[in-house]
């Protein structure tokens, strides 16, 4: 009755073109918004923050990154955690080299070296389609992360391999990377840096850009021929993904973990991002916070369930079940609604209009 | 590093019989690609299991030969529920999805096997010779000529089955046109049962190998990982692809690894294959052997 159009009429362009243009999703996201700022600082513990916010939040980018690739412009990739470790990289030999840096202009440095590194990578999806292009970004996948590894340059010879981010400040004194720092401010410092380029992404694929990568999706060649450029459009798709890719890589490993080594970002990274963005919803930044917080939540409340009914599992016993649970749920996930989470808050919110007749 | 000819062929012979290895591997993707048009990312994860349950039964006390077959018979067992629960509600999905699906199955499998039987190493003994033979002055291992010499039984089993026998005809009708095979009375259910299982007995064969090289443990499926290069190199379509693309990355691999790897800080064999699969992959969009891929709007 609430959640209709009907009665809210339009009198500018802007208006129309709104990414909300039902009143009731304005109000809904300002309260989300005010429920993230304002009530989550105020209950979420150290745990929740450190534990579940952040590394929600880290996932939810690269979820974006790869979502704008796979599911906007069609390019199925594995090589994700390849570039989230080049973002992470960058952005520590940014740190280390140019210590004044502040943490936004590094972070969006580093975004723009792994957009250059994509675009690399991308070059081979002129030529190469659909599953071989798939097992072509596993070449970025191992060399970037062999690469990482054996070269001492890029964690300055540290002997461990592992790169540690340097304290640095957000503004005045208040840190944001290294011991100093409070979860509370990577918690909000990171909250805003997602709303914002979530909101970039959004209108990214809203646009021109976003429209000719949906057309190569959909049919490349048809694209082609009505005068979308396919080395333009995939190769943009492929850097945008990128850059947003690797800001993720470059916030966990400042803000979330805070020391990281290249094997954090194996093949396993890749395929956690990749469900992401299957389990929340090829083609929607919305499905790629729902999916991100679906693989962030799931292993958390395996964990603890048992111990919650009173059953009392082996250590190796629950992983190896928590794996089993995991593809069984991927399988239903699919089977039950293959694009994602967020067609069903799509399916939901149609029916609502319409509420309470059923046509 | 001093170059010599013997070492050089010891190195490629090497790299040759590994290649095999990666075959046998890359041949249950080529079968159940070539028949459904499903790129089965779990086949790395069904070596692993078939080498679990049969080190499995193995323990309980069973004699090698009834374990083979009571481990064949939970591969079928493996392909009919595959069929039934992933493949036939997911019917006329777009092949990500179904993509996506086996990679579920992946996890699925790994977890369910590890659950089943413990994630230690296992020792896979099935009486295979690891004497090293010498011919000349190269070294060779018997065991890698033995794997060489299953992959190709193999290979001339499978052509047969697929040449010569009414399954195998009406395999590959299925594999050239779903509906076309649908309508001339082929069933489709039964022939994806078949397939799974065609794939599952090569996961065991190649878990078997595998499985008496390096022990039966998680990492195989790893290994089966570098079966994905293989792939695109030889074409998803093409069972000779799959067997040259595994020659070719095996020796590829070995020799970069040992001649050029030095240079490069070592350790190079973790992507050489792929980079060597991409570059082939930039002249041939479609593998070495596989179908030229026709495009129409």
């Amino acid at each position: 009755m609430i959640y209709r159009e009907a009665g809210q009429f339009k009198t500018s362009y802007a208006a129309d073109q709104g990414i909300f243009p039902i009143r009731l999703d304005r109000m809904g996201m300002v309260a989300l918004l005010l429920i993230a700022y304002l009530a989550i600082p105020a209950v979420a513990n150290h745990y929740w923050l450190v534990s579940i916010l952040v590394p929600f939040l880290v996932f939810s980018m690269a979820a974006i990154g790869l979502n704008i690739l796979t599911g906007y412009a069609g390019q199925l990739s594995l090589g994700t955690g390849g570039f989230m470790a080049c973002g992470a990289f960058a952005a520590y030999k940014l740190a280390t080299a140019f210590p004044d840096l502040h943490i936004i202009i590094v972070l969006l440095l580093s975004g723009t070296i792994t957009a250059a590194v994509g675009v690399l990578f991308g070059l081979p999806s002129l030529r190469i389609k659909g599953f071989y292009l798939a097992v072509a970004t596993l070449a970025a996948q191992f060399f970037l992360i062999w690469m990482f590894n054996k070269f001492g340059w890029f964690n300055n010879y540290s002997p461990s391999g592992v790169i540690s981010a340097p304290p640095m400040h957000l503004f005045g004194d208040i840190y944001i990377t290294g011991p100093q720092s409070s979860p509370l401010v990577k918690y909000l410092f990171l909250l805003t840096f997602v709303a914002i380029m979530a909101l970039a992404a959004k209108n990214l694929t809203r646009c021109k850009i976003g429209r000719s990568w949906m057309a190569i999706r959909d049919m490349d060649i048809a694209a082609e021929i009505i005068g979308i450029r396919p080395l333009w459009a995939k190769l943009s798709a492929f850097a945008v993904s990128s850059f947003y890719i690797g800001i993720a890589g470059a916030t966990w490993a400042f803000i979330y973990t805070g020391s990281v080594e290249a094997l954090a970002f194996d093949i396993n990274r890749s395929f956690q991002v990749l469900f992401m963005i299957i389990i929340g919803g090829l083609g929607s930044i919305l499905g790629s916070f729902l999916g991100a917080g679906f693989i962030v939540l799931l292993p958390i409340f395996l964990n603890n369930a048992p111990g919650l009914v009173g059953w009392h599992i082996p250590v190796d016993m629950l992983a190896h079940l928590e794996f089993m649970i995991f593809g069984a749920l991927i399988i239903f996930f699919l089977i039950v609604e293959p694009h994602g989470l967020a067609r069903l808050w799509t399916v939901a919110k149609e029916k609502l209009r319409l509420w309470p007749f059923p046509h | 590093m001093f170059f010599s000819w013997p070492f050089f062929f010891e190195v490629l012979i090497g790299g040759l019989l590994a290649g095999v290895m990666y075959s046998l591997v890359a041949l249950g993707f080529v079968l159940i690609f070539k028949a459904s048009g499903v790129f089965n990312f779990a086949q790395g994860a069904m070596v692993l299991f078939a080498a679990l349950t049969l080190v499995g039964f193995i323990n309980m006390g069973m004699p090698t030969a009834v374990a083979i077959l009571i481990t064949m018979a939970v591969m079928v067992a493996l392909a009919y529920s595959i069929e039934r629960v992933v493949l036939r509600p997911l019917v006329n999905q777009p092949p990500i999805i179904l993509f996506m699906a086996t990679i579920g199955i992946t996890f699925f499998i790994d977890g369910f096997g590890q659950t089943l039987w413990g994630s230690d190493v296992y020792v896979l003994d099935i009486g295979i010779p690891t004497t090293p033979l010498f011919f000349g002055d190269i070294l060779v291992n018997s065991f890698d000529l033995v794997a060489a010499a299953v992959a190709g039984l193999l290979v001339v089993v499978l052509a047969i089955f697929f040449q010569k026998t009414r399954v195998g005809r009406a395999l590959r009708a299925v594999a050239d046109d779903h509906q076309a095979a649908m309508s001339v009375g082929i069933p489709l259910r039964v022939i994806w049962v078949i397939v799974w299982s065609v794939a599952g007995l090569v996961a065991l064969v190649a878990g078997i190998m595998w499985g008496s090289k390096l022990g039966v443990q998680f990492s195989l499926v790893l290994i089966a990982l570098k079966a994905l290069p293989v792939l695109i190199l030889g074409g998803f379509t093409s069972i000779p692809g799959a067997i040259i693309g595994g020659l070719m990355i095996g020796a590829g691999e070995k020799l970069a690894e040992v001649f050029i790897g030095p240079f490069l800080a070592g350790a190079i064999e973790d992507w050489f294959a792929y980079m060597l699969a991409l570059v082939v992959l930039l002249f041939r969009p479609q593998g070495l052997f596989g179908e030229k891929i026709i495009e129409r709007v």
